[in-house]
């Protein structure tokens, strides 16, 4: 039913019932069998961190193995070392980032921040977290089937005659194909058929165009991965020999087709970074987003000209200079829609009363972070200087700075913005600054060097290297560990708020969109009583209360509904 | 989404009616639910076209590279039982067609019949599609890296238009043959997994010196690397049908909620976006028909 009215709420919306989504039912089945979007929001937040810790692992071992020149740890040999990074580049790629925000935060997020009960297709919704568990079972698998040292990305033709697991981690990575077209396909759908009335487009949180335009790379690109990965194991099982040059096949081709999905799925790994950063910039600012319109459309732009420019991998794989030109200069097209969203992040802040909140100091980090990756990537983009720079480790610092620095940060911040919501639990502030700081440091001692390192001819995947990289590779290895310390606090910091934190308020940030209008945790249904959809970046409809230690609703005339 | 009358007149009739028993909790009206599904099954197919892209793309640019195998390819393909199976398809499309408009009416009997029709047809397209497997694969007319055939062995003609197979590209000089033999012949290199080939296998050994000798010297009528197009063949039908029986499973699962009764005025959904997957999946055979079996 669309309302059901609950005597027990005040006029305000300051309702405190007794259910919500967790304590909604019991049992395992319940988890299990749920098609709560917020649940399966929740079980995959815990997936995806799990993915992340495990990725994790293996960068501390590469780095730890790369502290001095030659072997360093026991048990790493060259051929140890080429498996760990490439288990650590396709575990972070397939089973963190990329589900990361969409699916752990969007899930749980986008239908209550859209005013709906759910997304519209639940069964296909669990399903999809079901088969990314599947995907990662295939990874898993793939670790103890003899590894797999072909680097994340399968190149052809040594995918096709190595002995490592390449069809199980290929099979993982098409099942995690499939979860990700299921989430995609289910936003859309939701956002365009679940919206109540009131939330025209132009009224939509910018988290919500964010996750629409990554929504529309998942449906167009990830097929093309699916049917280029099902090519490689038809490869290596029926030999046929279309990606095989000792058969007649072409391996540039291989890099095409994959290539075709996976650079649309760097932004389907930043976009809804952006999105994050949208809503914390506003609230933390108390300002609202400016240029709302030019932020929604820029999403749209990046996930329209990321079609366009998978080229730029192949600059030195014999591709015609023609192309080669043709991409490059789409490429650069793209930092175009990506500086509109950077510069109207600062507008923002602009005579804005910013607050350093835990969330806030995550977003900064991303402007900061995200800038100098997007700006080295001109560097990569330009045919010229990618020749010298093409698989060096500046190519490695360079895609840290988007992905670590840029969609961690967000993922991080957007779990701390959210926290409160998902959990009904406020966290330990200081700590949780104090580690965000400690990332931020962390992170630009492990990978500024490597831009030094990268631009003066370290090769990226080598298990050793001359004396005169030493200096960076340990500080880049020093700044490895204090990242995972750092992790580790923010990660403490939030299991403690389960155990000990104070009872959140429905509104602990002063925001406006409609996640922060349900109670926290939110119930079962989302919203006891359907919400008065209104602009979600008027910050000034919002008032704090000592009260409630959070933030309610000013009591305006209410728009007749 | 195009207009759904039915359910549209229904809430517009009864404001106050108990809940269909077929609406999901979280939509506010049957029709809202029914223009989620199409919209949704609509991205899934638009999902499935990108997927069967990388192929049509690998099969254009193989084309491009060696004309040549695809025009001496095709002739292995028998274009009759080829045909066959379009005719079969292409009815079996109008039987669910009209078992979509049968849910939208309410008749029960027709639309189980429908799906019945339905389901012989992509029965019959399978077992068509076994006989030319078979029969292929006993030739040893299988994908590149075992392909096996000897000229001779079978009547079918090649018509010797590529007498002189003539390579345009890199990949085809000499070196790259004696690549290629030493990679074939790697025990190595040869998985033990190949179930269907078994038997093609065993032999493959034994004549492939004598295939890879006639191609260099040029006295053979089979282009060199004729194998990618069965490689392409392989990879296209087989993918095909695949989707043909993803099909027959869920055209079963709507003929078990036909029986039930589950299907009226209000509520067809179901049927209808099977009924759309199951016309891309024909879609798809029509072009793959003449692009394998009808050059030239």
């Amino acid at each position: 039913m669309a309302t059901i009215l609950d005597p027990a709420i005040g006029a305000g919306g300051e309702d405190s019932p007794v259910d919500n989504y967790l304590t909604h039912t019991h049992g395992w089945k319940s988890w299990a069998f749920t098609l709560d979007h917020k649940r399966i929001g929740m079980m995959y937040l815990v997936g995806v961190t799990s993915a992340f810790l495990l990725g994790g692992i293996f960068a501390l071992l590469l780095r730890a193995e790369l502290f001095t020149p030659g072997p360093t740890i026991p048990l790493v040999s060259h051929d140890m070392y080429n498996q760990l990074f490439t288990l650590h580049g396709a575990v972070m790629t397939f089973l963190f980032i990329i589900p990361g925000i969409p699916a752990a935060q969007g899930n749980f997020i986008l239908p209550i921040m859209l005013g709906a009960k759910d997304v519209a297709f639940p069964r296909m919704n669990l399903c999809s977290f079901y088969l990314w568990l599947g995907g990662a079972v295939f990874f898993l698998a793939a670790l103890f089937l003899g590894g797999l040292d072909t680097g994340w990305t399968f190149y052809t033709p040594y995918s096709i005659t190595t002995n490592t697991a390449v069809v199980s981690a290929t099979m993982g990575a098409f099942i995690l194909g499939f979860s990700s077209i299921f989430t995609g396909l289910n936003f859309i759908v939701t956002v365009h058929t679940l919206r109540p009335p009131g939330m025209t487009w132009f009224r939509m949180p910018l988290f919500l165009w964010a996750i629409y335009g990554t929504a529309i790379i998942q449906v167009l690109a990830t097929p093309v991965l699916g049917i280029t990965l099902m090519l490689l194991m038809a490869e290596r099982i029926m030999g046929i020999g279309i990606f095989d040059p000792a058969l007649g096949g072409d391996p540039v081709l291989y890099q095409h087709f994959f290539w075709f999905y996976s650079h649309p799925a760097v932004y389907i790994m930043i976009l809804p970074a952006m999105g994050v950063i949208s809503e914390l910039m506003s609230t933390f600012s108390r300002k609202p987003i400016f240029g709302y319109r030019f932020i929604a459309m820029s999403s749209l732009a990046i996930a329209l000209l990321g079609f366009l420019v998978w080229g730029h991998h192949m600059f030195t794989s014999g591709q015609s200079q023609m192309s080669a030109i043709v991409f490059s200069a789409l490429t650069f097209s793209v930092a175009i829609p990506s500086a509109i969203k950077v510069f109207n992040w600062l507008a923002t802040m602009y005579k804005g009363s910013i607050s350093l909140a835990t969330p806030m100091c995550y977003a900064l980090s991303f402007l900061f972070l995200f800038t100098i990756g997007g700006l080295t990537g001109l560097y990569l983009g330009s045919l010229s200087t990618d020749i010298q720079l093409h698989d060096t480790y500046f190519v490695v610092a360079h895609f840290h700075y988007v992905m670590v620095g840029g969609t961690l940060m967000a993922f991080l911040g957007g779990v701390f913005y959210w926290w409160p919501k998902m959990t009904g639990k406020l966290y330990d502030e200081f700590w949780g600054q104090i580690a965000a700081w400690i990332v931020f440091v962390g992170f630009n001692l492990t990978f500024f060097p490597q831009f030094v390192m990268g631009s003066r001819g370290m090769p990226r995947r080598y298990y050793n290297y001359l004396p005169e990289f030493e200096f960076y590779h340990k500080m880049s290895t020093i700044g490895a560990f204090l990242l995972g310390v750092g992790l580790f606090i923010a990660l403490w910091v939030l299991l403690k708020s389960l155990k000990s934190g104070a009872k959140a308020p429905a509104n602990p940030w002063g925001s406006a969109t409609l996640e922060w209008q349900c109670s926290s945790p939110p119930p079962h249904d989302n919203f006891s009583h359907t919400p008065t959809v209104g602009d979600p970046y008027d910050l000034e409809s919002t008032v704090y209360d000592p009260k409630l230690g959070g933030y309610k609703k000013i009591a305006s005339p209410a728009p007749a509904h | 989404m195009s207009a759904v009358t039915e359910p549209a007149t229904h809430d517009h009739g009864d404001g106050h009616h108990a809940h269909h028993p077929f609406q999901a909790h979280h939509f506010e009206t049957m029709e809202q639910q029914y223009d989620s599904g199409k919209l949704g099954i609509w991205l899934f197919l638009i999902t499935e076209v990108m997927f069967f892209s990388g192929l049509f793309t690998a099969y254009a640019i193989f084309r491009s590279y060696h004309p040549e195998i695809f025009v001496a390819g095709h002739h292995f393909l028998d274009k009759t039982l080829g045909a066959a199976n379009t005719v079969v398809l292409l009815f079996s499309s109008l039987t669910m067609a009209w078992a979509v408009r049968c849910a939208q009416l309410g008749q029960r009997k027709g639309l189980i019949l429908c799906l019945v029709l339905t389901l012989a047809c992509a029965g019959t397209f399978m077992v068509v599609k076994y006989f030319e497997y078979s029969h292929k694969i006993h030739l040893g007319l299988v994908p590149a890296r075992y392909f096996s055939f000897v000229p001779g062995s079978e009547h079918h003609g090649h018509e010797g238009e590529h007498g002189d197979a003539k390579h345009s590209d890199g990949h085809a000089d000499a070196a790259g043959h004696a690549d290629a033999h030493a990679t074939t012949h790697d025990p190595a290199a040869t998985p033990d997994t190949l179930d269907s080939t078994t038997a093609a296998q065993e032999s493959a050994l034994l004549v492939h010196d004598q295939v890879e000798k006639a191609a260099i010297e040029g006295k053979d009528e089979l282009p060199y690397r004729i194998g990618l197009f069965f490689s392409i063949y392989y990879c296209l039908t087989g993918l095909h049908g695949i989707h043909i029986i993803a099909g027959m499973i869920a055209i079963s699962w709507i003929l078990r909620r036909s029986i039930r009764g589950d299907f009226g005025p209000q509520y067809f959904g179901p049927v209808d976006y099977v009924g759309l997957y199951w016309h891309l999946v024909d879609l798809i055979w029509v072009f793959l028909f003449p692009l394998l079996y009808l050059i030239q």
